[in-house]
């Protein structure tokens, strides 16, 4: 079959690659239809998440068509479309009994701080993932669902982590009504994040980035208010400026570990990889928070440690909130938005790559050229 | 002017908001939110059909965190461990806990090591790497590098030129460390 795979930092090839096969009773092996390259793949392309091997398939966005099934799978069928989560989780052990999909730990051996994910490293399990004409899929009767005969395929593949892990964000804000929320990161977390807000009552909602393009569609897609990072001296106290000095209500991390806005940190953690992640956009979080308030952070971040500003969060009594989303959690509630029209996220899509220009894909999303918010893979 | 108690004033009240923004506050009642509460013990709502998943077979061994009691019932078989930068990874998981720096700072260089394999052993398989295509660039040309970046006040502009350094970098370690290692051997092999 034919599969993107890792050559190194910042290179990637499609290469001829044995197909997938079923390893445990309950494994699928699914033909991808449609995938999607997400920001956090960039952290591993960049070369930034340990233990990523040179030979392995990214792509934890992906849906398809199941087209082997194991011995004990019972809720699939040989044909089903599906899409598919980025978590790989059991269903059974205490994490996920308790609702927790995403801290499985049954999943992965090579961490126990978090759960699998598809072709995102070994340290999340060492799964190959959907950037690839088939993928396995373990644990087939738990994370999989059929795809709805109403929804898009561009809808569902969304569905599967961007606009999931975009309104878990929100939730996971705490947001009250009339609560001022600012969104760091317009990339397509942080709109569906930003649009969410709105849903959970939000009386304002602020998005900050330094692309204007996507500052652009965050006032389109997510009636936000908007703010260029690059154009303040300070954007922390800009933000104080605006909310009467007192800071937001509820703050949310979309940026993750390449963050940029301090030169110095970038460099030293994207670059050198001598942290886990750049701290810039979670310090502006900590900072830019009202005391009391919260802060969500669904920007991902590498294992080690980073230089994050915790003597402040302590002092202001903020609340920090943070996990991997629990993917199919969050789907019969996106499931009604969709239908509703509360969201739209397919109009967050900017590129459609076939898989064998995939090396592009990757350099576009990377270097945000040409408008660049959200790239799918088309196989 | 001192703090006052009151809350600012919106700029806009629930009911312009309801009627510029579709479905606000729809999800207004934090107890109805899919994600709450954080922890709900419903065992029966996930589709798993066990009470312990069945063990996938470990067809060669398979390193593992030092934190697990076990090798977990299901993992991934993407890549196994080979070469230099297997020893090293297979150290670090054996020696070092996921709380310890020393652990992921050895995959990293695992990593680096990977890659300075893959690429000498693609070549001798007659699959050399293609930088040019591998990276992408030439999307430089087709989708608007210059006019993507340039008077557009972005911030990754100042780092752009780091980008090139950490694709070489393992070349350059790599070949000093080559050159080290032959000049050793030579003034060796001269005494």
């Amino acid at each position: 079959m034919h599969a993107m795979v890792y050559r190194g930092p910042y290179r990637v090839r499609v290469e001829e690659k044995d197909a997938p096969r079923i390893e445990h009773p309950n494994d699928a092996i699914v033909r991808v239809e449609l995938a999607a390259i997400c920001g956090s793949d960039l952290h591993l392309f960049h070369g930034l998440m340990p233990d990523t091997r040179v030979g392995s398939t990214f792509g934890h966005e992906f849906i398809g068509v199941v087209e082997e099934v194991g011995p004990s799978v019972q809720n699939l069928q040989v044909g089903d479309r599906v899409m598919v989560p980025f978590n790989i989780y059991c269903g059974s052990c205490f994490f996920c009994a308790r609702g927790l999909y995403a801290n499985c730990h049954n999943v992965n051996p090579n961490a126990t701080a978090v759960g699998g994910i598809y072709g995102y490293s070994h340290t999340t399990g060492g799964y190959d993932g959907g950037q690839a004409q088939l993928v396995r899929v373990p644990f087939a009767d738990v994370g999989p669902s059929k795809i709805p005969g109403w929804m898009a395929d561009e809808d569902a593949v969304l569905l599967t982590d961007a606009v999931a892990t975009g309104y878990f964000g929100a939730q996971l804000g705490s947001i009250h009504e009339g609560d001022v929320v600012l969104v760091l990161g317009a990339g397509p977390v942080g709109l569906v994040a930003a649009r969410s807000a709105w849903l959970m009552g939000a009386g304002r909602v602020i998005v900050i980035d330094h692309l204007e393009y996507r500052l652009a569609k965050a006032r389109e897609f997510a009636f936000a208010e908007t703010y260029n990072f690059t154009e303040h001296d300070d954007i922390v106290v800009h933000v104080k400026k605006i909310t009467d000095h007192l800071g937001a209500d509820v703050v949310i991390d979309a940026v993750g570990a390449e963050a940029d806005g301090n030169l110095l940190q970038h460099v030293i953690a994207a670059k050198l990889k001598l942290q886990g992640g750049s701290p810039v956009a979670l310090n502006w979080a900590i900072d830019a928070a009202r005391k009391g308030g919260t802060v969500s952070v669904m920007g991902a971040y590498g294992p080690m440690f980073s230089a994050v500003k915790f003597g402040d969060a302590m002092n202001k009594g903020l609340t920090l909130r943070m996990n991997q989303c629990h993917v199919k959690r969050q789907w019969p509630r996106l499931f009604e938005h969709l239908r509703n029209g509360h969201l739209r996220p397919s109009e967050i899509v900017t590129h459609r790559v076939p898989l064998e220009h995939i090396a592009e894909g990757y350099h576009i999303f990377s270097a945000k050229l040409d408008g660049c918010i959200k790239p799918l893979v088309v196989l | 002017m001192a703090y006052t108690r009151n809350k600012p004033p919106l700029p806009e009240t629930p009911e312009q908001l309801r009627a510029r923004i579709p479905g606000w506050g729809v999800d207004l009642d934090r107890a109805d939110r899919p994600a709450v509460p954080r922890e709900r013990f419903d065992p029966d709502a996930t589709g798993a059909h066990w009470d312990v998943p069945d063990q996938q077979p470990e067809l060669r061994p398979r390193e593992r965190s030092v934190e697990h009691a076990r090798l977990t019932p299901v993992f991934g078989t993407a890549v196994p461990l080979k070469g230099v930068s297997g020893a090293i990874r297979r150290y670090s998981y054996a020696r070092f806990s996921e709380g310890r720096a020393a652990h992921w700072l050895l995959l990293i260089l695992a990593d680096r090591v990977d890659v300075v394999e893959s690429t000498l052993s693609a070549l001798v398989a007659g699959r050399p790497d293609n930088p040019v295509a591998e990276t992408g660039i030439r999307s430089e040309l087709s989708h608007h590098g210059w006019s993507s970046r340039v008077g557009r006040g972005r911030a990754d502009v100042g780092h752009l030129v780091l980008d090139p350094v950490v694709v070489a970098a393992p070349w350059v370690v790599g070949g000093a460390a080559v050159v080290v290692a032959v000049r050793a051997a030579l003034r060796r092999r001269r005494a």
